[in-house]
């Protein structure tokens, strides 16, 4: 809105003085200078690097090998398992941190005292530093001695779940960490769209004798509907992008059952220094996530007619 | 709000019934976030031996405050406090002052090739580090960037989201009193000095809270960049401690804790900008 009243006074008489030209750069240029050296140029490196060969060891032998890195995909096992169990990762934590950020926040959005107090408590593991969180987590579900299973073993459970040591169990461990850490700050941002949704709309489907349910479906949903999208993109951008937590509490194991596509990316870069093959799997994240957004801002227009 | 005082009067069995699932699934959501920390406090006062005992004893028999001073002579942990508090500090200021400043000019400012560069800011946004990570290593190796405070002040100073976030509340003040103040005599560099930058008090504490977290909090930046023991960082720091140390759980959650008390206090202090940060912002996740 405010670039087109901008552009709506661009006269031709404006046209901009040297001097004012050089003015506004130089405002931009300390930001600039870093933003090109340090984002840009690396973004523009990192195509080209990902149709080339290149081997740290030997660092001058730089060489064009078209699709090659791509191809070599195929026949690499640990790509797919990577590739397969980011999906999965994906799965598990979007859809069920959604809907729970959507309950809190609209919980928090009723008639009750210290609100600020269950927002803050909520929010704040999502502030707290990923590898402190992490050995507790770690602590907490330890398959012997940990009070989760001392707790469940104590209410009568057999074959207690190995957790983070079992391949099986470990995906779902971590997906639980994920969730537990993130929720709060969706649940923010969920809040804030709920506090926009007008009054006058739940009062009117009262006096028209609407059940929770009906106004949920009719009213809540449909106006948070752009916020869904919002989180389920950050969401999903997040979680295709995950490196830490399985570096902090599984080191993409037991085997390789918590390996994701940036684990591949970071062994394959800064452990085994093939550059030109990692910087070819980051292509594959970059088009995932724009392939993300893409379809975000598509389906987003079709789906949001109404407001 | 107009309806539970409905409901209260009309049918207060259903009104307390109600009353008690909220706050009960409230006080069960609290609870499930709280009580990790809660454990990792107990345990950081606890023996060894203590540390697993179940049912839980929240409240230790003893309290083992030595926990809290062994940490330190373990491990150079003072040092990673200081590294990190350094990094956070410098990276807060810097990206505070080019990103205002870039702001202004992207905001207020007409010039040539604006809209070209504001877009190549944004679309940058989009992509995550992890796509652009190993080539910028590289360039960084080459300047002598890596395994450097130094280096790392360069990686995280000058983000577009900085630019974006604070350009976004630029837009809303008013162009009358820039032109006012332009009147009066004042400088670009005036204006953004006395008008744009008091007005911008929100913007600006809601990114210094965002860098300042992301900072704090940072992991994989410092894993791949750092390697001599003393530039390294507190998560790093942490980390090595908790794999040095795995079976004393004791002394590894004391670390956990002291790590985690700057992000606490800060949060306690600021948490309205925080979450009014986000309502508005949508913070980069």
């Amino acid at each position: 809105m405010a670039e087109k009243a901008v552009k709506s006074r661009k006269k031709p008489k404006m046209k901009y003085s040297l001097k004012q030209n050089l003015i506004a750069y130089s405002f931009i240029l300390p930001n600039f200078i870093g933003f090109l050296c340090l984002t840009f140029v690396p973004i523009l490196f990192s195509f080209i690097l990902s149709v080339c060969e290149w081997d740290a060891g030997n660092a001058s032998a730089i060489t064009f090998v078209g699709l090659d890195n791509f191809r070599a995909m195929a026949d690499d096992p640990t790509f797919k398992i990577a590739t397969k169990n980011t999906f999965i990762y994906t799965l598990g934590v979007v859809p069920a941190t959604m809907i729970l950020s959507l309950l809190i926040a609209m919980l928090l959005n009723c008639n009750i005292k210290g609100r600020t107090f269950f927002r803050s408590v909520v929010f704040f593991p999502y502030v707290a530093s990923l590898v402190a969180v992490g050995v507790v987590w770690n602590a907490l579900f330890h398959p012997s001695n940990g009070p989760v299973n001392q707790l469940l073993a104590a209410l009568g459970v057999e074959n207690l779940p190995r957790w983070a040591a079992s391949t099986t169990w470990a995906m779902p461990t971590l997906i639980l960490l994920t969730i537990w850490k993130n929720v709060g700050y969706y649940t923010i941002v969920y809040l804030a769209a709920l506090q926009g949704v007008p009054k006058e709309l739940y009062e009117a489907s009262r006096i028209d004798g609407a059940s929770p349910w009906q106004r949920f479906k009719n009213i809540t949903w449909p106006m948070v509907t752009p916020t869904t999208f919002f989180v389920v993109v950050m969401l999903t951008i997040f979680t295709f992008k995950v490196f830490d937590i399985m570096y902090i509490t599984t080191q993409g194991g037991p085997g390789r059952s918590t390996q994701v596509l940036v684990y591949h990316i970071y062994n394959k870069a800064f452990i085994s220094q093939e550059y030109g093959y990692a910087s070819a799997l980051a292509m594959i994240l970059f088009v995932i996530v724009l392939v993300v957004t893409l379809v975000q801002f598509r389906v987003e227009k079709k789906f949001t007619d109404y407001l | 709000m107009e309806s539970s005082k409905l409901l209260r009067k009309r049918n207060p069995v259903l009104y307390w019934i109600t009353r008690v699932l909220l706050y009960g699934a409230l006080l069960f959501a609290a609870a499930i976030m709280l009580l990790p920390f809660l454990w990792m406090l107990s345990a950081s006062v606890k023996l060894q031996q203590d540390v697993f005992e179940f049912p839980i004893r929240w409240i230790p028999k003893e309290f083992q405050w030595e926990n809290y001073s062994i940490i330190w002579k373990q491990i150079p942990l003072l040092t990673y406090f200081k590294n990190t508090a350094f990094l956070t500090i410098v990276i807060t200021i810097i990206q505070l002052i080019t990103s205002s400043f870039a702001a202004y000019a992207f905001a207020k400012m007409q010039f040539k090739g604006r809209d070209t560069l504001f877009l190549m800011y944004v679309t940058t946004i989009a992509i995550p580090w992890q796509v652009y990570m190993v080539p910028q290593y590289i360039m960084m190796g080459k300047f002598g960037l890596t395994d450097s405070l130094f280096g790392m002040i360069l990686m995280h100073s000058f983000t577009a989201f900085g630019v974006f976030l604070i350009r976004q509340f630029y837009i809303g003040i008013p162009n009358e009193l820039l032109e006012a103040a332009r009147i009066d005599g004042l400088s670009e560099y005036g204006i953004w000095m006395r008008i744009m930058l008091p007005l911008s008090k929100p913007a600006i504490a809601t990114l210094c809270i965002t860098t300042f977290v992301t900072e704090w909090n940072d992991f994989m930046g410092p894993l791949i960049y750092l390697s001599t023991d003393s530039k390294k960082t507190l998560q790093l720091g942490l980390r090595l401690f908790i794999g040095m140390y795995s079976a004393d759980y004791q002394l590894v959650m004391a670390a956990s804790v002291v790590s985690l008390i700057p992000v606490f206090i800060m949060f306690v202090c600021l948490q309205r900008f925080f979450v009014e940060g986000i309502a508005t912002s949508g913070l980069k996740g």
